[in-house]
């Protein structure tokens, strides 16, 4: 069993009166894409800021790669990647003037800090970009240098807080197929703060959390398959009128999301065809999925990660 | 390692300051048109302190005026200096750099060393050009020392200068998370404070203005300045003080006040996450 690259024992973290993190405990396989999933004010960005030693810690025990985050800060420092939510580059120099600062703030020089750079701008595939202003750059390709310069010094534990809070569906994908192929060749343990579950599903391993407590972690399929049945979304002419008709025909509770109903069933087969039976001209289009982190979240603390204004695409 | 780092962010500060042409009108517009316009406007009614006495010239108001207007263009490029610390702040890139493995000390010297390079060349290009404006008749005459030597030590001098009020700047900017607050301790702390300097009028051998001027630490940077200006040796009066009582009060505010950066930086806090 090798060296856990974190370990985290009974966290407590309060700002002022509040608590804001109770208890929290989890360790992250080396090697590991980690996620801290929970919507905003769960505590993930204060436990995002301790990890990063942003903030001090106030109670319990907090190590990296097997070092005290208090009692070696330099060195944890030394292991760590961090991007933060709000960019951390500088948007008035070029792409390679960022490298260079960062190579150098983290000891590199020369000879050395030249090739990192090089190799750095190819492997982000900025290389066209180097003599760029970073603010003329799309949210994508910032996001991108703020990768690479978080990956610079070869870290072994890189942070992500929010990696694409911003970006559309599709810079998102390439921002996650790029960060991937790049941290399994280098065996990089990455531990990502997020809300989203798209993001969220393409974790090895997720700790949820919820008003600053730890409510489960695991695989993502360990959550789901925590959770019976399956989730059928219809797609109807109008949700809300039928919502009752259904609800009383199915003898579950619906959730309406515009002109969608979502409901569990334990029975596919059957249930569908109830549905069709009873209600065959209002259904425009019916969908059957494995239940979501949102509906396993849901089911742990009764409140959904979705908040308004956020999408699950 | 740290030093590579020093060197890596005054150079950001640099590559910054160049890409933004307005704050260099700032710093230097603005006290050049005070010392036109004052140096005019005040040229009757200046009465020239008693030190000047030992001068084989009389002391115009424009050159009395000149050490307190290389001040001034110091206090501004400190000024928008440290303000770049609510911007990096603001925009994340403090947060890189406080996550970094470097001394605490070694982000306050990147600030201070990237804020005096830039006030020195600002402050030191005005102090070469200013009396030259004199010549094609802007200014009144002004007869200063052309030394290389006296330059050099006035050079050496307005870098102390430049740090002490770099390192003032760090630590009014460092707690503000905008910067509307560091305006207002601008108005009324900071301009106030270059006021009562004695860059700005002699404040007289005694009462309370002359007690104000004498316990503020920048009356010695400018009185010393002033010294510098000089080939001659200019007598120790109540408003000028002689150049090792400058010259020591200068080093230590600069010295505290560096230290006092860094422990503010050092002292991990929420703040910082902000």
């Amino acid at each position: 069993m090798s060296q856990p690259a974190i370990h985290a024992d009974e966290i407590q973290y309060a700002y002022g009166s509040r608590v804001a993190l109770s208890d929290v405990s989890f360790s992250v396989p080396s090697g590991c894409l980690f996620g801290l999933l929970g919507p905003n004010g769960s505590g993930k960005t204060t436990l995002f800021r301790l990890l990063s030693t942003l903030i001090p810690m106030q109670s319990g025990r907090l190590e990296v790669c097997g070092l005290d985050i208090q009692r070696s800060q330099a060195d944890v420092r030394r292991q760590l990647g961090v991007t933060f939510q709000s960019p951390a580059v500088d948007v008035r120099l070029t792409v390679s003037e960022n490298l260079i600062c960062h190579g150098s703030v983290y000891g590199l020089h020369g000879q050395a800090l030249r090739q990192k750079v090089a190799e750095m701008l190819e492997r982000f595939q900025l290389s066209d970009r180097h003599s760029t202003i970073v603010a003329k750059l799309s949210g994508g390709l910032k996001r991108r240098v703020e990768l690479a310069k978080g990956l610079m010094h070869n870290p072994r534990v890189l942070l992500l807080d929010e990696p694409t809070t911003g970006l559309d569906p599709r810079a998102r994908q390439e921002f996650w197929d790029l960060l991937l192929a790049q941290v399994r060749a280098h065996g990089t343990t990455v531990v990502a703060a997020t809300h989203l579950m798209v993001e969220a599903e393409l974790c090895d391993q997720l700790l949820l959390l919820d008003l600053g407590r730890k409510v489960g972690d695991g695989s993502p399929l360990q959550l789901q398959s925590r959770l019976s049945g399956e989730r059928l979304t219809l797609k109807l002419r109008d949700a809300t009128q039928l919502q009752s008709a259904i609800e009383e025909r199915m003898q579950c509770s619906a959730k309406v999301t515009g002109n969608q109903l979502t409901l569990r069933v334990q029975n596919p087969a059957d249930q569908i065809s109830m549905l069709l039976g009873s209600f065959r001209d209002d259904i425009l289009g019916l969908e059957l999925t494995r239940p979501s982190l949102d509906d396993v979240f849901l089911e742990l603390t009764g409140r959904s990660l979705i908040q308004s204004g956020d999408q699950h695409e | 390692m740290n030093s590579a780092a020093v060197l890596a962010l005054t150079r950001r500060e640099l590559v910054r300051f160049l890409r933004q042409r307005t704050r260099i009108i700032g710093a230097v517009g603005q006290p050049v048109i005070f010392w036109l316009l004052f140096g005019a406007g005040l040229r009757s009614s200046f009465k020239p302190p008693s030190w000047a006495d030992s001068l084989s010239h009389a002391v115009t108001y424009q050159e009395y005026f000149l050490p307190g207007v290389a001040a001034l263009i110091v206090l501004f490029t400190a000024i928008f200096s440290t303000i770049s610390i609510i911007e990096d702040r603001r925009e994340g890139f403090l947060q890189g750099i406080l996550v970094a493995p470097v001394s605490r000390l070694a982000i306050v010297l990147s600030k201070i060393s990237a804020g005096t390079i830039l006030a020195i060349l600002q402050a030191g290009l005005f102090l070469l050009a200013g009396p030259l404006l004199s010549v094609i008749g802007v200014g009144a005459e002004i007869e200063v020392s052309w030394s290389v030597s006296r330059m050099l030590m006035a050079g050496v001098f307005l870098m102390l200068i430049a740090a002490e009020l770099t390192a003032l700047g760090f630590i009014i900017a460092w707690p503000m998370n905008s910067t509307q607050g560091f305006h207002a301790i601008m108005s009324i702390f900071l301009m106030p404070m270059w006021l009562v300097s004695g860059a700005f009028f002699p404040g007289g051998e005694s009462g309370w203005l002359f007690w104000l001027i004498r316990i503020n630490p920048l009356t010695y940077g400018v009185a010393g300045l002033r010294r510098l200006l000089y080939e001659q040796t200019l007598p120790v009066t109540p408003e000028l003080p002689s150049m090792l009582v400058c010259l020591a009060v200068t080093a230590t505010t600069t010295i505290c006040l560096t230290l006092i950066s860094a422990a503010m930086v050092s002292r991990a806090s929420v703040h910082n996450a902000t």
